[in-house]
């Protein structure tokens, strides 16, 4: 809870306490009729059967269908990211080039892959590793289409990070007799690598969330997959999907800690330093804000 | 390069982009209502309701798009037996039932998604409204309700047009994900085509493609614009 939002109301009197906890009360019951609904249906339905949650605790459930996925969808996750990294510095630093005609394909590359979905991306890639390259494998075209859309976001966030660094260092190097590809691997990358970092780790949230499009239409078997498969198998379609989304929901929490933990780390070095009033550097921080961000982070 | 499949009858290109346009409108609507709904709790001095609200965000963002909207259909509709549409006689009744009954499945599950997006950008919309402001509007005696409806959200609102925009771009983009519950929409017209005319697929690709820059390009200016002239400046 942030200070703004703690400023909205009064520290709560004898007569707002009161008013809150009824309120908090009258929430509780509509909450907990939300939930019995939900409880009373499924029990109706024959869907909190024991024996539908059993199949969790065989080895079958785990070995046949469920590991496999996750494996699938993690596998996808770590190819595309470890390919976007340098597609996306690459195009992050062309798009800051003196040259036209090198800037402005590499802003028509990224502008045109932030703009079209995923999933038309995933199901093109498939046609075209099925048709050119002779590749039935959905992992290929999962990969593809992840590493076109999060190459072009993580081209932003490099893009954001090497302008957020303070303009001396760039002119520092260039009076030093850098030159200017010098200046941008020794100085300006490896800096704006470590400010981006939180922010890319947080983007592997999304690329993890993305490979389940793989399973949609162009039949790649990762854990959202495997569960319909087990669900029409075990008939328990309902323990299945609440499993997954809580794997899921765990992944990508742990993933989001790691991030804000390397946000605070990189803001620690940043106030040791002890030169002047520390500026948290704006475009970086507007980049790491959920939901203030591009169009890719959903 | 050969855009021959655009004049056959058997692809309704217009009407998938329709599709994608009402899901994309249908489900903008929704989340913006339950987005500021979800941030009015999250800053709200009921405890419950911010435990709620936090916990709810946090977990639903987390979960991929796809799981939400094929839960919609496994979980909501095959599994609690909810529907949301009336079913009519005979074949084409049922027909009839199926295709609206996936189409507001498809449009819950992107409004219970991206509302927690929206919560996101509002909430961060708030922080940037000037403490004093809330001091001051509680020094008058306003009560919370008039503080969060007459001060502070509009002013979040005017702080968070672009960002909104952001989110909106990436909702067009994420009504694709309806073809997992079989809704007639642009991405699932493609894959049926691609699946045709193999040998077309970067034609139809491209066509596909424009389709969608045609669609996110003018919301980003739009959004843009609206932001530079609606913001508050400080």
């Amino acid at each position: 809870m942030s200070k703004a939002t703690a400023v909205l109301y009064d520290h709560p009197g004898p007569r707002a306490r009161l008013r809150n906890n009824v309120l908090s009360a009258v929430f509780l019951v509509l909450l907990a009729l939300g939930v019995w609904w939900v409880i009373a249906t499924l029990e109706d339905k024959g869907q909190l059967r024991a024996a539908l949650w059993k199949p969790f605790l065989t080895s079958q459930m785990w070995t046949t269908y469920l590991l496999p996925g996750l494996w699938n969808t993690l596998k996808a996750a770590l190819f595309s990211v470890v390919i976007a990294l340098p597609i996306g510095a690459l195009l992050g630093i062309a798009r800051l080039s003196d040259h036209a005609w090198i800037r402005v394909p590499a802003g028509v590359v990224v502008e045109f892959f932030r703009a079209i979905p995923v999933l038309i991306l995933m199901v093109f890639a498939f046609g075209f590793t099925v048709t050119v390259l002779d590749v039935a494998d959905p992992l290929y075209a999962v990969v593809i289409a992840l590493v076109l859309y999060n190459g072009s976001v993580l081209a932003e966030v490099f893009r954001a990070g090497i302008l957020s660094l303070p303009r001396g260092q760039s002119e520092a190097s260039l009076a030093i007799g850098m030159t200017k590809s010098q200046m941008m691997q020794i100085v300006l990358l490896p800096q704006a690598l470590t400010a981006m970092l939180p922010a890319i780790v947080s983007q592997l949230v999304v690329v993890l969330k993305d490979t389940a499009l793989g399973g949609i239409l162009i039949g790649f078997v990762e854990l959202r997959r495997v569960a319909g498969t087990a669900a029409s198998f075990y008939k328990n379609v309902v323990p299945i999907y609440i499993v997954i989304a809580v794997i899921y929901i765990l992944l990508n929490l742990a993933l989001t800690s790691l991030a804000s933990y390397l946000e605070n780390r990189a803001r620690r070095k940043r106030a040791g330093r002890g030169s002047g009033p520390v500026e948290p550097a704006p475009t970086v921080e507007a980049a790491q804000a959920p939901g203030l961000t591009d169009t890719g982070r959903l | 390069m050969n855009f021959s499949f655009l004049s056959d009858p058997r692809y309704n290109l217009l009407g998938a982009f329709w599709n994608t346009i009402q899901l994309t409108l249908w489900a903008a609507v929704g989340s913006l209502i339950l987005g500021t709904v979800l941030t009015a709790m999250r800053v709200s001095p009921v405890p419950m309701m911010r435990g709620f609200a936090t916990v709810y965000v946090n977990m639903v963002r987390n979960i991929p798009l796809t799981v939400v909207i094929i839960a919609m259909s496994q979980v909501l509709a095959n599994g609690l037996g909810v529907r949301l549409a009336s079913r009519g006689e005979g074949a084409a009744g049922a027909q009839a039932f199926l295709t609206s009954q996936n189409f507001r499945l498809a449009v819950l599950g992107l409004v219970l998604y991206t509302s927690t997006f929206v919560s996101e950008a509002l909430r961060s919309g708030i922080n940037t409204v000037p403490v004093g402001q809330a001091e001051a509007a509680r020094a008058i005696g306003l009560k919370f309700t008039q503080i969060l409806g007459i001060i502070v959200l509009p002013q979040a609102f005017r702080a968070v047009v672009a960002p909104l925009g952001s989110v909106l771009i990436a909702l067009t983009k994420n009504t694709t994900v309806a073809s997992a519950i079989g809704v007639a929409e642009a991405s699932l017209l493609m894959n049926t085509m691609l699946e045709n005319e193999a040998d077309k697929f970067t034609a139809i690709f491209i066509v596909f493609a424009l389709g969608f820059v045609i669609l996110t390009l003018p919301t980003g200016l739009l959004f843009g614009r609206i932001a530079k002239k609606v913001g508050v400046k400080r």
